[in-house]
């Protein structure tokens, strides 16, 4: 039953992509950006989408499991307040740049901005070794759970290649604008399932009020964060959500809206989204205490799927698999897309044929870096172990880190390439020493004080690259011209 | 003008207010909720509200509309 729910998932993922095909205008511009004219409703939900992976729905649920009802605090409240406003403060300055200049990706306005062969190169290096773990996290994801939810009769790597499989169908056959609408799709199954597991299981304990009595005479520390989540983990533990301003994946789909306006919508209603997907999980993994009082470690992280053989009818079994697949999907087919369009548009087409390529040409190349990404990204699957989901903060803190070259692209007319090279050399090297001391220690934080490795990088690379902007010359008048029009 | 500064100030305070503190230990339940929770799912809708009056009332006036 539960196989067959997610056939039909599936199934309808790539009904909506073939759909969304019949837009395809054949050009360049269309494929990688859907020719800017994503409206507000597709802008929220492949914004959202792409933004919640997997980790919303069980890896919240687990971590609740185990410190309790802050991880909403931790995670999600702050996201609701950092990611809006940098879609507004950055997000829309980057879009109208964008449309003025004709930028496809991330690394053009940068490149650009700046007019810099080698802050465009650097950043494109950068970006993509933050996005590589993260992107593995999902191939991965897409096996474990297609693996657990057929009670192991699919093998992780069967499971993790079938995912892959159905991605690179639509992100190369649709480009962006079949990825917009799966997204959507995707995002409108994993907000409906988590909501309707939520219920049901709730029904079955007796009531939220009643499920969180019980909880209380068990195990009271769960409703308090306590000693257990430090306040400075807590604050710096918002700096992380800062990540969306430098994510491409997000950047990429901040270029298809239609106008300025369109941000509208999205700004306003993130936060309630976020809320919605994230009140569930947390919640359920606290009450999971009731009936799975004694899961240590990793096993907690099957809490959902437990909760649900015990309290909810077959059916929901698979309707949950296919909401936890559509939050991983939903990131996933962006994340590769992103990285595709990146190597199209900032190598082959930028060095290779020096910024003249026929529409034909940078669809084709698009399509081969997508099959040649995804199957990169499998195949390292396969080698890689568990331990890669532990990268996933360590790839936040990284893009999080990069957060001021997005800020002063767009408000600081005299910061300079060297200032820019600066911050990234500084963020590398911190990056890597905190990596290199702390990843092995789950819950790492600098000299155990609570704090983020994000809270010590991010002001350095601000430091650096306004040190190196000052040290430097400024800026042409013709470059600041054609990004800050007003001047 | 300055209905603008108010709001991206009351950005910054609501970004503060995100350190409940004062909620740290607090075991008491708000609508049924567990008072550390129930206060950042209030925080949400209030991070929605205050989005709402910057996209009416402090939107970047240059941009590109069309």
């Amino acid at each position: 039953m539960t196989l067959f729910v997610i056939a039909i998932y599936f199934a309808l993922v790539l009904l909506v992509s073939v759909l969304s095909h019949r837009l395809f205008r054949g050009t360049g511009e269309d494929y990688f950006v859907a020719s800017r004219t994503i409206g507000p409703f597709l802008l929220l939900m492949s914004l959202f989408g792409t933004h919640m992976t997997a980790f919303s729905l069980l890896g919240a649920s687990a971590e609740s499991y185990h410190i309790g009802i802050g991880v909403f605090g931790l995670m999600a409240s702050s996201s609701a307040i950092v990611a809006p406003a940098v879609f507004f403060f950055i997000g829309i300055k980057f879009w109208s740049a964008g449309k003025r200049n004709g930028f496809l990706t991330q690394v053009q306005f940068f490149r650009s901005r700046w007019e810099s062969d080698l802050v465009g190169l650097l950043l494109f290096v950068i970006l993509v070794a933050f996005l590589i773990p993260y992107l593995l996290i999902g191939v991965m994801g897409g096996g474990v759970t297609l693996h657990q939810i057929s009670g192991g009769s699919i093998p992780e790597w069967l499971g993790s290649l079938f995912v892959c499989a159905i991605i690179l169908f639509y992100v190369s056959y649709g480009g962006l604008r079949g990825t917009v609408w799966a997204n959507t799709f995707q995002t409108l199954v994993f907000i409906t399932l988590g909501a309707l597991t939520f219920v049901i299981i709730l029904r079955s304990l007796g009531g939220l009020t009643q499920a969180l009595e019980q909880v209380r005479e068990s195990h009271a520390f769960l409703l308090v964060r306590g000693e257990h989540i430090q306040p400075l983990t807590h604050l710096s533990y918002a700096f992380i959500g800062l990540s969306a301003g430098m994510f491409p994946h997000i950047s990429m789909h901040w270029l298809t809206a239609r106008s300025a306006l369109t941000f509208r919508a999205p700004i306003v209603l993130y936060p309630l989204c976020i809320a919605v997907v994230w009140i569930p999980s947390v919640l359920l993994g606290v009450v999971g205490r009731i009936s799975f009082p004694d899961l240590h470690g990793p096993e907690a992280n099957s809490i959902l799927v437990r909760m649900i053989e015990v309290h909810a009818p077959e059916v929901l079994a698979g309707l949950l698999a296919a909401g936890v697949l559509a939050a991983v999907m939903s990131s996933l087919d962006s994340q590769v897309l992103a990285v595709g369009t990146m190597f199209t548009q900032d190598i082959v087409r930028h060095y290779g044929f020096h910024d003249r390529m026929t529409e034909r040409q940078q669809i084709l190349y698009g399509r081969i870096f997508i099959a040649a990404i995804i199957g990169v990204a499998f195949l390292l699957s396969l080698v890689s172990n568990r331990s890669i989901f532990k990268l996933g903060i360590w790839s936040f803190t990284g893009f999080a880190a990069l957060f001021p070259i997005a800020a002063a692209a767009c408000y600081w007319k005299r910061s300079t390439a060297a200032g820019v090279i600066a911050s990234i050399a500084t963020v590398a090297v911190l990056w890597l020493g905190f990596f290199l001391h702390g990843w092995q220690t789950p819950g790492y934080t600098v000299a155990n004080t609570g704090l983020m490795p994000v809270a010590i990088i991010l002001p350095a690379s601000a430091v650096a690259l306004v040190i190196g902007s000052w040290l430097s010359r400024p800026p042409s008048t013709a470059a600041l011209t054609r990004f800050f029009p007003d001047s | 003008m300055i209905l603008r500064s108010v709001l991206y100030a009351s950005l910054v305070v609501l970004f503060a207010l995100h350190n409940d503190l004062w909620l740290w230990h607090d075991a008491s339940n708000w609508l049924g909720l567990p008072a550390g929770f129930a206060y950042h799912v209030l925080y949400c809708l209030a991070v929605s509200g205050l989005m709402f009056l910057l996209v009416r009332y402090a939107w970047p006036s240059l941009l590109d509309e069309n």
